[in-house]
């Protein structure tokens, strides 16, 4: 492998190889993707600015750190940040029968004077309306008691796999993992199956002639709690176990020969250490859960509601983009402290590893 | 660590397991049932997946689907391992909490509103949407993944090698190139697979940024399950849920297979 390294003279023909190689692969892209030429044209001219400013860097001697930060960094403001803008730019804005269907934020008169559009309207209006309103608290309801549950049915399984051995470890482990690559919606569509008035619970019930009735599981908040569950149940159990399985063994044992009974050596010592864990798998739960859109449109019925849903039906079926996004900012805001928080824990992990 | 386990912990392991796949269980029985109600047992049949094969709506919105995968999981493992880079190796620079704090929250962002935001700026700055605009949205969000999974392997490996092919004449991006990539590749390929399963995967992103005429996989099953239980949906996810299997298990097999050589390797060079 040594003899492989390349020396710095070798860089011009792998750049322009590279350069060569990515070009063909642009044009198949572009082909295939049936991009509009304008879009096609300002993507090779960003690539082809990028590519001098590359070459310029290492023709003048510059370090390549500054590319490498610049391009993640360049795609994240313009794919996320920016957008986050432009959502706050169209919740201010009125819904009008146009394209797109929002008003500008400010109008220049014919006298050259400015008129400012741009109005609080949609968040009054979000804070005054219950719909809204209990939208939101019901979401953080079903949110934190999801988390909850979670947390109950996922730490003896993130326990047991902690303490457990190879080869048995990785099986377990495995089988945690699995569902998590597997379709989201489709196991989402599985309960369907199973908690319908036909369904197999049903049918196992009465014909075992404990029920005479078939009950009603489907289109309940019961059946929103399950499914949330059900999905977000890997998120749980991962950053749990990688807490425990961290942990001194020897911890316990000392704990046990100073006199502690299991119960208490498990709640003075392995619980308090698996606490970055349960945090962070907590987090994991809630902030996805409380804007689910899948689950209680699947699941659940009319009278379940939740934030995602109201966003997603004010969006596509009312056509009320300001609306929706005064829905969204306001969501975003709810989740920011979370959020902040979750990424402080991160960083003192971080810190703490190494 | 002695393993010591009480009933309690045996009976909610079960318990745990049998919530887990029980769904998905009767999901694969029942996609080989001959009779069209879902959950009377009419028989033995694979009737549903030929239906499946023949149904060129399903099969077009796969393609999309495949397409749209591929492209934003290999453009989001490259910038992803870029950014993991970045945050673990390129030191402080202005900007550098901005950064990180970007490259977590979609993590953890509601998908409603990286869906709506993203929608908005590609009707603001003019651009069609179609599966070039699912591309872009999902290479957003599952550039973070790849940027977690190759971070924390970066995190762990010894830094003194990529010191050494400094010190031995290699500029930063060779050292990069013929140390750093090897060493952190299987991290960087768990990290594409990932990005591609979550692509495969997404409803409401790809909902919000498809045009009419780039209809993914996931917004057809999407439609067709909000009508009721269908046995072609139940034959489709037992497709999905088999090739996932064996993909995980393999993958994890030539992990271990491979953790296991370097380790033998290691050994000996240690004795020899």
């Amino acid at each position: 492998m040594s003899d492989a390294l390349p020396t710095p003279r070798r860089f011009p023909l792998t750049a322009g190889l590279m350069a060569g190689v990515g070009g063909l692969l642009g044009a198949t892209a572009v082909g295939w993707l049936g991009l509009p030429p304008n879009v096609a044209l300002l993507l090779s001219i960003t690539v082809g600015v990028a590519l001098l400013a590359f070459a310029l860097g290492r023709v003048m001697g510059w370090s390549d750190r500054w590319m490498v930060i610049a391009i993640p960094l360049g795609w994240f403001l313009v794919f996320f940040l920016v957008p986050f803008f432009v959502l706050g730019r169209i919740s201010l804005s009125e819904a009008i029968i146009a394209r797109p269907p929002y008003s500008p934020l400010w109008d220049t008169a014919p006298d050259g004077s400015i008129e400012i559009l741009a109005s609080l309207q949609n968040y009054g209006f979000i804070l005054g309306e219950s719909l809204y309103r209990n939208a939101y608290l019901s979401s953080m309801q079903v949110a934190a008691v999801s988390t909850v549950f979670a947390l109950l049915i996922g730490y003896p399984i993130a326990y047991y796999i902690a303490r457990s051995e190879e080869p048995k470890r990785s099986i377990l482990l495995l089988m945690v993992i699995l569902p998590f690559w597997t379709s989201f919606l489709l196991r989402v569509y599985a309960w369907i199956g199973f908690l319908r008035r036909e369904g197999v619970i049903n049918n196992l019930l009465l014909w075992a002639g404990i029920i005479d009735e078939p009950l009603v599981m489907m289109q309940t908040p019961g059946a929103v709690y399950v499914g949330i569950v059900y999905t977000y149940l890997p998120f749980m159990i991962l950053p749990i176990y990688s807490a425990l399985e961290k942990m001194d063994g020897s911890l316990i044992e000392a704990a046990e020969d100073l006199g502690c009974s299991r119960l208490s050596a498990f709640w003075l010592v392995t619980f308090p250490l698996s606490r970055p864990g349960i945090i962070a798998g907590c987090f994991l739960v809630f902030i996805p859960a409380m804007g689910e859109f899948v689950i209680p449109s699947l699941l659940g019925g009319s009278q379940t509601l939740m934030i995602g849903k109201v966003l997603w039906e004010e969006f596509f079926s009312n056509r009320d983009w300001p609306v929706a996004s005064a829905v969204a900012v306001v969501l975003l805001l709810l989740l920011v402290v979370p959020i902040v928080l979750f990424q402080r824990n991160q960083q003192r992990q971080q810190e703490a590893g190494k | 660590m002695k393993h010591r386990l009480s009933w309690f912990n045996v009976t909610s392991l079960t318990l745990g397991f049998a919530f887990l796949y029980l769904p998905m269980l009767i999901l694969i029985i029942f996609s080989f049932n001959d009779s069209r109600l879902v959950t009377v047992w009419g028989g033995f049949s694979t009737r549903w997946y030929g239906a499946l094969f023949q149904n060129q709506q399903f099969l077009d919105a796969a393609w999309v689907t495949l397409k749209v995968a591929l492209f934003s999981s290999t453009l989001a493992t490259v910038l992803g391992t870029m950014a993991a880079y970045v945050l673990v190796r390129a030191g402080r620079f202005p900007g550098r909490t901005l950064f990180s704090g970007m490259s977590y929250a979609p993590l953890v962002m509601p998908e409603v509103i990286t869906g709506l935001s993203l929608l908005l700026l590609f009707i603001a700055i003019g651009l069609d949407r179609g599966v070039f605009t699912i591309v872009l949205a999902h290479t957003t969000f599952a550039m973070c993944y790849v940027s977690v999974v190759v971070s924390s392997r970066l995190m762990t490996f010894d830094r003194s090698l990529e010191e050494a092919a400094l010190d031995l004449g290699c500029t930063p991006f060779d050292a990069f190139r013929s140390v750093t990539l090897p060493i952190i590749m299987p991290a960087v390929i768990s990290g594409w697979l990932l990005a591609f399963t979550l692509s495969l995967d997404d409803l409401v992103i790809a909902s919000f940024t498809s045009g009419p005429s780039s209809t993914t996989l996931p917004i057809k099953i999407f439609s067709a399950v909000r009508l009721g239980v269908s046995p072609e949906i139940n034959a489709l996810s037992t497709i999905v849920i088999s090739i996932v299997a064996v993909g995980v298990i393999t993958a994890s097999l030539i992990s271990k297979h491979t953790i296991a050589r370097r380790q033998r390797e290691e050994m000996e060079a240690g004795h020899g």
